[in-house]
């Protein structure tokens, strides 16, 4: 984020006289500017960097929740709370192992069809003629606006055993699952559906993080299904909005050159607008990873982790371990360990969506005649 | 979440509008089978989106056996307020709420103030460390919040403000993003009314206050759309802040009702009654700048 932010910060310096002369009147100036930013830093200093700082030296200490984790009595015990949820194969990795499964899931659904749904609302409500614009607009974002307690509420009524779901899946002739009591794999269920119920010896027997292969597998829960398809309802709005905007700033001349060059619709929308739309699909996607990676409201509300710990996911752990079973250290491992994958989705994200530099010859192809031999002459006002 | 959310949608809402040019198209059989499809993708996909809100109040107005034996009806059979009732006169709702407004107003009004105030430092004012306050504050930004949890309970227990207003006030009071949304804003206006005012001899904060803040409605009210909804839907950090019952928030306090702490059975009308009222505020508050934040070519405000 700190290089496409960084230009922004150094403002053009002004021409040289104005400059001398402010220098003049300005004189409180610099105490003014470190007065307007005192409170910000202050906050944020306060809540936000020490805060972390302490988090991390809790995180190699052996801290119970009693009295300051500065006092003395504490002591350092290196990386013993991050060994106990990766390496040591008890309940801590196992608890851990089961978190990451159930959100990397979670994450490998919900991302591509938010992103998806978004994509084709906005398409489809960007149309230059279309009645009711206004309202669709507003009925797929208004999700987005409400509170991430009232929609869970909302959704474990939907979704509860004898709720509006279900009667609509049996008035179609279906069989609604129990949908927040249900523990089984999605993935696991399908396949036993073709007769396969228990993994091969190749998947069960090797674990990691406690878990085998088989179970990794497993699919995201059917309860944890119904939070993908909430997470889903929620955020293709706010996504959506911003395919909106950058519909908008697209030029309208391209598809039209496209149109006379016979392209179809298909073909217009997938070699014209998708390309223009990159950085937005970029931002769309990475700002899902980073979401995806942070729920814990819609499982402190609905869920609490159940059923059989089939939606924990690494944030809630974090928090259960640390207030509600006074496992400190290894709360605090959890969220650094979070931290870090969260960064590193998004620097993997941004490498895999890079703009691939064209070599030389391809760029001459594509360029008119005199725009190349301008070019050099170009380069050198610069 | 609140840093990527906020970032998200102040993008959208200072985007500016462009409108495409619209063009006659004939109507042949083959379009007309087209827009007859769209329009009928597009009526179930309201539905979709709209139909879980419309089932959501109607259900808080049915009797409990009612809202089980006939989950998916808009209109109740027998049309009562119990639900409202309870939660009004017999549950402590009304201080979830009274403590969620205390805490949204004042969230939003500092944040309104101190993050105007910084934005307008980091772009006007010229002091030694600007561009490192500035870093700083970006990269605030991409710290997730849910790591924060454990980090914000250690502090505020060891400064005392555990189980306090201070407490769940403080630290919502600057928001990174905010800081950032405004020096871009300050940036793109002109300096030279600015200029003029000082060189009549008005001090700094006294040109911020009465000449600059005032040209910054737009950018101000989108602070304001954000900071009253980051606060009001605001749930981990109440949990980690607060532990007494008078200082529970609507989001925490529905949350317990959602866990099933103040019922015998599903009590599915009352927990919906709750998440309505709930949702009112901000639905209140997206309907007055709706068109602001839809950003409709039809009649967008000028960002």
């Amino acid at each position: 984020m700190t290089s496409t932010v960084a230009p922004v910060a150094t403002p053009t310096p002004p021409s040289s006289p104005r400059r001398s002369r402010s220098r003049g009147t300005r004189r409180g100036e610099a105490t003014a500017g470190w007065l307007f930013v005192l409170p910000v830093i202050l906050i944020l200093g306060t809540f936000l960097l020490i805060p972390v700082l302490m988090a991390l030296w809790v995180s190699f200490s052996d801290w119970t929740g009693r009295g300051s984790p500065l006092s003395p009595s504490v002591g350092f015990v290196g990386l013993d709370n991050y060994a106990a949820i990766t390496t040591e194969g008890g309940l801590p990795t196992r608890d851990f192992g089961i978190a990451l499964r159930n959100n990397a899931w979670y994450v490998l659904l919900v991302v591509p069809l938010q992103t998806i749904l978004a994509l084709t609302l906005a398409v489809l409500v960007s149309r230059r003629i279309l009645r009711g614009r206004g309202f669709l607009r507003t009925a797929f974002y208004f999700p987005s606006v409400t509170s991430s307690v009232a929609i869970t509420v909302l959704w474990l009524f939907l979704f509860s055993f004898a709720g509006p779901v279900n009667a609509i899946i049996g008035s179609l002739g279906g069989d609604g699952p129990n949908w927040f009591n249900d523990p089984r794999g999605i993935v696991h269920v399908a396949l036993g559906k073709v007769g396969l119920s228990a993994g091969p010896d190749w998947l069960t027997g090797g674990q990691f993080l406690g878990i085998s292969g088989w179970e990794w597998l497993a699919g995201p829960s059917v309860a944890m299904s119904a939070l993908v398809l909430m997470a889903v309802f929620t955020t293709s709005g706010t996504f959506m909005l911003l395919f909106i905007a950058a519909l908008q700033n697209i030029g309208y001349e391209l598809t039209e050159a496209g149109m006379m060059d016979g392209a179809n619709g298909w073909q217009r929308f997938r070699h014209i607008t998708l390309p223009q739309l990159r950085p937005t699909l970029f931002t769309v996607i990475t700002l899902g990873l980073i979401g995806c990676w942070q729920v814990f409201d819609q499982i402190y509300t609905g869920t609490q982790g159940g059923p059989a710990k089939t939606t924990v996911t690494p944030a809630y752990l974090s928090y259960t371990a640390a207030f509600q079973n006074q496992n400190w250290g290894i709360g605090a491992a959890i969220a650094f360990i979070l931290f870090l994958i969260i960064i590193v989705f998004t620097l993997l994200q941004r490498w895999v969506l890079r703009d691939r530099p064209v070599s030389r010859r391809r760029i001459r192809a594509y360029q008119p005649r005199t725009a190349r031999t301008r070019l050099p002459a170009e380069e050198a006002t610069r | 979440m609140t840093s990527t959310t906020s970032l998200t949608e102040a993008a959208v809402l200072t985007q500016p509008t462009t409108v495409a040019p619209r063009r006659r198209v004939r109507l042949t059989p083959g379009r007309v089978t087209g827009q007859v499809l769209l329009y009928a993708t597009l009526a179930l996909l309201a539905i979709v989106y709209i139909y879980p809100f419309l089932v959501q109040v109607a259900t808080s107005l049915k009797t409990e056996q009612e809202a089980a034996l006939d989950p998916v009806s808009l209109i109740p059979q027998t049309f009562t307020t119990a639900a409202y009732e309870r939660l009004f006169l017999h549950s402590d709702f009304p201080l979830w709420f009274v403590n969620s407004t205390v805490v949204t107003i004042v969230v939003t009004l500092g944040r309104v103030f101190f993050v105007s105030l910084a934005g307008y430092a980091l772009a006007r004012l010229r002091f030694r460390g600007r561009g490192v306050v500035f870093a700083l504050v970006v990269a605030v930004m991409a710290v997730p919040t849910v790591v924060l949890l454990i980090p914000k309970f250690l502090v505020l227990n060891q400064l005392g403000l555990y189980d306090s207003y201070a407490g769940m006030i403080l630290p919502l009071l600057v928001d990174a993003a905010g800081v950032f949304i405004m020096k871009n804003f300050f940036e793109s206006i002109p300096a030279s009314v600015e200029e003029q005012a000082r060189i009549d001899g008005a001090g700094t904060f006294r040109v911020f206050w009465s000449i600059v803040l005032p040209m910054a409605r737009p950018a101000l009210i989108t602070i304001v759309i954000l900071s009253f909804q980051g606060s009001w839907n605001e749930l981990s950090h109440f949990i980690v802040s607060t532990q007494s019952p008078e200082l529970t928030t609507l989001t925490k306090g529905v949350a317990s009702l959602a866990s099933g702490q103040l019922s015998q059975g599903t009590q599915y009308p009352l927990k919906l009654a709750a998440a309505a009222i709930m949702t009112i505020p901000v639905a209140v508050l997206f309907f007055i700048f709706q068109r602001r934040i839809m950003n409709t070519s039809e009649g967008a405000v000028k960002g």
